[in-house]
């Protein structure tokens, strides 16, 4: 169905190679599964198959690729639409009209379908994606899965036989993305589609694979079956960390797979303590190890809370008539990572705005040490609370990280090079004179986090900062926030990353309706329900182990198994 | 061509012979070619009893056939804008034009104005011809205003685009875009102005313009790349690329009969302009427009999904609109006097049958149109007249209201 013959792709001229000479053969109907750290050109390689690369990308492309037998060199990307469907990351960038049910005709109307087979196929569509009640609502209505479900109801409307998707749950919350995914499944096993799907949420898709893509970052790209793969790829889902962990052979795929396989392993952790979620600093670590022989479920040995920083109380944000944050109260404490939780809309980012002053509030207090920094100004208020919204790149403006860094400075009126030795703390190596916008995701996050640090607030929070961010490069960042949180600073953390959380935060408080529906410690929260158990606690439940750090770190200790390599050492940077 | 109809299909074209038709919206085509027929209706006269029944009309056919969506609530707008423009006539009237009439009302400090000013008044005596002829003419502006209002609320301004004849379809497409794409803007000005207070910098001066409209625009950017790369991949242009001649012939001909199109008009309109300014000029210029859209619309293979159809209602509407018009016309011929009422000397304005009937007209299709569809369906009960407020009832909503549930289901019936 796609081919890719010696197909070689730069950027510039003299720039590093996105692709060297690919070779690739994906017959019809496989789903292909394409993994890899961020920019080591996944989606080079998704863009490539339909020609936007490199015709609205640039670049020099070598080699050929073709889609049933048609080349994209000589016919441009509006040719391809009957062939190949295309769904990126954000699906509001790419709706053309406003309502659900123009979206999904419009892929036919520029193929000239008669009207009579387009009324059909939408409402063919509409019932395969499960949104036939959203027909005639507009588009930017929707929730983000919705949206999602209708940009691939809009490409799918026009039959086409390969469809590429470009990390499509990258914007979603879980149950949102588990829709999208499970949609995107039920098509491949009733359509016969041929998928090709880059996806960070890889336990997902991973054993339904026929083929994995692994994009080492050096522009080859390995192909083979998940199976083949897995044991030496350098992004790894949890649950396959802990098959290497535990030097199982072959690796379970998905929770299903290991939870059959781990009745040995459970036996052996039955009676041990699990030590600090969290990447630990091997130097210095004083780790707690096995632990007493006591399995108190839930125990945290975490450091004992700090003093009190923040204490808001009924908070309440509305917009209008609708209610965003209802009457919450919220502490934290010094040394505290706090995970804030639920799903879009459910008011997280509301009551963050709230907190640090900056957004609306109706009404409620906060206290800090410094007074409300709702009642301060905005400058006085970032110097109690600090805030890295969502879209981290709003705050950048400036031409370099430099300046970057010494307006920072200027802005918190510390002395020069405060921010930018921050920075090198947090993400060594940036250079100062390149563009804030070049760098990648989590260079960026890194830097606004620096540039909000410059103002020394104690309480950090932090909106959404995951996402975008590959394995690698969140298992940098939760290292960045445990330090925080060492230095005495409290941290929240609005996210929908489950592992992440299970792997950094202290205490996790989950949000619905603008109200926190549960408030308690890490373990206690997120093993009590199965929607936010991470992987590992799902296999190993009833235990309450969370990563697979943990495991590997007893076993470690225990010396019983090989702790195989540890999977993200490997990880190239 | 969008509307590619199916002979072989019986009964298409006749599917709402039952009574009461219906619910389903109108092609806006009829709606906007009954509102000029009223707008050109009222052009042809300043008897203010005329055009107070034309806005009577325009108003009476408004709130019974506009639907909720946000642009239904648009025809307050116009009419303040109507009363706007007969304020202003009647005020320069005063400030300007005194002096002409015997029937002086009142009269004003004059102020004394130089030579080179010689001919010009300020103030002075307020004459009752001078501030009838001000209202009359200001009333005739603001009735054709209100009738554009009437045609504005009526119909669906996208699906107006949509119903764009073939070779007009990318000026159509990017008005689309342009119009989906303004809110994300606001939207994306709001978020960084509000991420630059995390930065402890204020919302003013040229510092904070740098700050706010460089990360806007390189969302912007970013955005409409990733749209284009959208629109293309999903086949947006496929056959644009026919060949450049025929571009340039359909370009040329839709421009220069455009031209004949609007010089032709003015002539119709202009009671004073040489004969063969007017209708000769207008079917010749609209003719060369159309040989260019057909010309045009032949390259394009695209098909319009669920295309809006001229049934009965249509053809009644732009009947009913076309029929005002032309009766009006021909009163101008036999009995002008009604149109124009006498200022000097002053006299009542009368009204004669045919005018009266001409505009009555424009009232049918309040009644013998279908309803448009509600997106909130009246409460089980409420009598269908009832039904009819809600749409202005919901007028003080918050505005994200309408968005949110605004396109309803077209409840046409599926044929």
């Amino acid at each position: 169905m796609i081919t890719f013959e010696d197909v070689s792709f730069r950027y510039e001229e003299d720039g590093p190679a996105a692709l060297a000479g690919v070779d690739l053969h994906i017959p019809e109907g496989e789903l292909c599964l394409v993994a890899g750290h961020t920019g080591t050109g996944k989606s080079t390689l998704l863009g490539a198959v339909n020609g936007l690369v490199p015709r609205f990308t640039g670049g020099h492309l070598r080699g050929r690729v073709t889609v049933a037998g048609h080349g994209t060199e000589s016919r441009p990307p509006q040719e391809f639409a009957h062939l190949v469907g295309r769904v990126g990351q954000d699906p509001l960038a790419g709706f053309v009209t406003d309502n659900v049910e123009e979206e999904l005709a419009y892929g036919m109307e520029q193929l000239a379908v008669r009207p009579e087979v387009m009324r059909k196929r939408v409402e063919e569509t509409l019932d395969l994606l499960g949104i036939a009640d959203l027909r005639g609502r507009a588009l930017r209505s929707l929730s983000g899965g919705q949206q999602q479900r209708v940009a691939i109801g809009s490409v799918l409307t026009t039959h086409p036989s390969v469809l590429v998707l470009d990390e499509p749950t990258s914007a979603l919350d879980p149950t949102a993305a588990e829709d999208v995914l499970s949609a995107v499944l039920r098509l491949v096993h009733d359509l016969g589609v041929t998928v090709l799907i880059a996806e960070h949420r890889m336990e997902r898709v991973l054993q339904y694979a026929d083929r994995l893509l692994h994009l080492p970052g050096d522009g080859s790209v390995r192909d083979g079956t998940p199976a083949e793969l897995m044991p030496d790829c350098a992004v790894a889902p949890p649950v396959v960390q802990l098959g290497r962990a535990a030097g199982w052979s072959p690796l379970p795929l998905s929770v299903r797979d290991a939870r059959r396989r781990a009745a040995g392993l459970r036996q052996q952790l039955a009676d041990r303590t699990p030590g600090p979620p969290h990447p630990v600093d091997t130097d210095t670590d004083t780790d707690t190890g096995p632990g007493a022989g006591t399995a108190d479920a839930g125990g945290s040995q975490r450091t004992p809370l700090g003093e009190p920083l923040l204490t808001a109380r009924s908070i309440t944000v509305t917009y209008g008539s609708t209610v965003a944050v209802r009457r919450v109260d919220l502490r934290l404490a010094a040394g505290e990572v706090v995970a804030l939780m639920g799903r879009n809309g459910s008011g997280k980012s509301s009551l963050l705005w709230a907190v640090q002053g900056s957004g609306p509030r109706r009404s409620g207090t906060v206290e800090s040490a410094g007074g409300d920094p709702g009642d301060l100004p905005a400058a006085e208020a970032r110097a109690l609370v600090g805030l890295v919204p969502q879209t981290a790149a709003d705050l950048l403006y400036l031409q370099t990280v430099d300046e970057e860094c010494a307006q920072a400075d200027a802005e918190s009126a510390v002395a020069k090079g405060s921010c930018r030795a921050l920075l090198d703390e947090l993400a060594p190596g940036i250079d100062g004179a390149s563009h804030p916008r070049d760098l990648s995701e989590g260079q960026q996050l890194a830097l606004v986090l620096a540039i909000q640090l410059t103002a020394a607030p104690r309480v950090m929070l932090l909106d959404e900062p995951t996402r975008g961010l590959d394995y690698a490069a969140k298992r940098r960042f939760g290292a960045i926030v445990r330090r925080l949180a060492a230095d005495g600073r409290s941290v929240v953390i609005a996210t929908h990353d489950v592992e992440f959380v299970a792997a950094v935060a202290d205490r996790v408080v989950v949000m619905a309706d603008g109200e926190i529906v549960a408030d308690g410690a890490t373990p206690d929260v997120v093993c009590s329900s199965p929607a936010f158990a991470p992987q590992v606690a799902k296999v190993l439940s009833p235990l309450p182990w969370l990563t697979p750090d943990q495991v590997a770190r007893a076993l470690a200790h225990a010396g019983a198994e090989p702790a195989a390599a540890l999977p993200y050492e490997g990880a190239p940077r | 061509m969008s509307g590619d109809r199916n002979p072989a299909r019986p009964g298409r074209g006749w599917p709402e012979l039952t009574w009461p038709p219906l619910a389903r919206p109108l092609h806006p085509g009829a709606w906007w070619l009954w509102a000029l027929g009223l707008a050109v209706a009222a052009s042809r006269t300043t008897n203010p009893l005329l055009l107070a029944m034309i806005l009577a009309v325009a108003a009476y056919v408004v709130v019974r056939r506009r639907g909720d969506a946000p642009w239904a609530l648009s025809f307050r707008m116009y009419l303040a804008l109507g009363a706007f423009i007969i304020v202003m006539r009647v005020a320069f009237r005063v400030v300007f034009g005194g002096g002409q009439g015997d029937t002086v009302l009142f009269t004003l400090p004059e102020i004394p104005l130089p030579e080179a000013a010689a001919g010009i008044r300020l103030f002075g005596e307020v004459a009752a011809e001078q501030l009838l002829g001000g209202f009359y003419d200001g009333l005739r502006l603001a009735t054709m205003v209100v009738c554009v209002g009437a045609a504005n609320s009526l119909a669906d301004p996208k699906r107006m685009l949509k119903a764009l004849p073939g070779a007009l379809y990318e000026v159509g497409a990017s008005v689309v875009v342009a119009l989906t794409v303004a809110p994300q803007l606001v939207e994306s000005v709001r978020r960084v102005r509000r991420a630059r207070r995390l930065r402890g910098a204020g919302g003013k001066g040229r510092r904070a313009l740098r700050g706010i409209i460089i990360p806007v625009l390189e969302d912007a950017l970013n955005r409409s790349l990733a749209l284009a790369a959208a629109m293309a991949s999903r086949g947006y242009g496929r056959t644009g690329g026919a060949d450049p001649r025929t571009r340039l012939i359909t370009g040329v001909l839709v421009i220069v009969g455009l031209v004949g199109v609007c010089g032709g008009l003015y002539g119709v309109l202009d009671a004073a302009a040489p004969a063969l300014l007017g209708a000769p000029l207008l079917l010749g210029g609209g003719a060369v427009a159309l040989a260019g859209l057909l010309v045009g619309g032949r390259r394009v293979r695209r098909t319009g999904y669920r295309p809006d159809r001229w049934r009965p209602a249509e053809l009644l509407t732009a009947g009913a609109g076309v029929t005002t018009a032309a009766l009006m016309f021909l009163t101008a011929g036999v009995d002008p006097d009604n149109l124009y009422p006498s200022l000097s000397p002053l006299s009542w304005p009368e009204l004669s049958l045919v005018p009266v009937l001409a505009v009555l007209a424009g009232v049918l299709p309040a009644f013998l149109t279908p309803e448009p569809p509600r997106s909130a369906a009246p409460p089980a009960g409420v009598p269908r007249a009832g039904g009819v407020e809600s749409g202005t009832g919901a007028a003080p909503a918050a505005p994200s209201a309408p968005a949110a549930n605004g396109a309803e289901p077209r409840k046409e019936p599926v044929p």
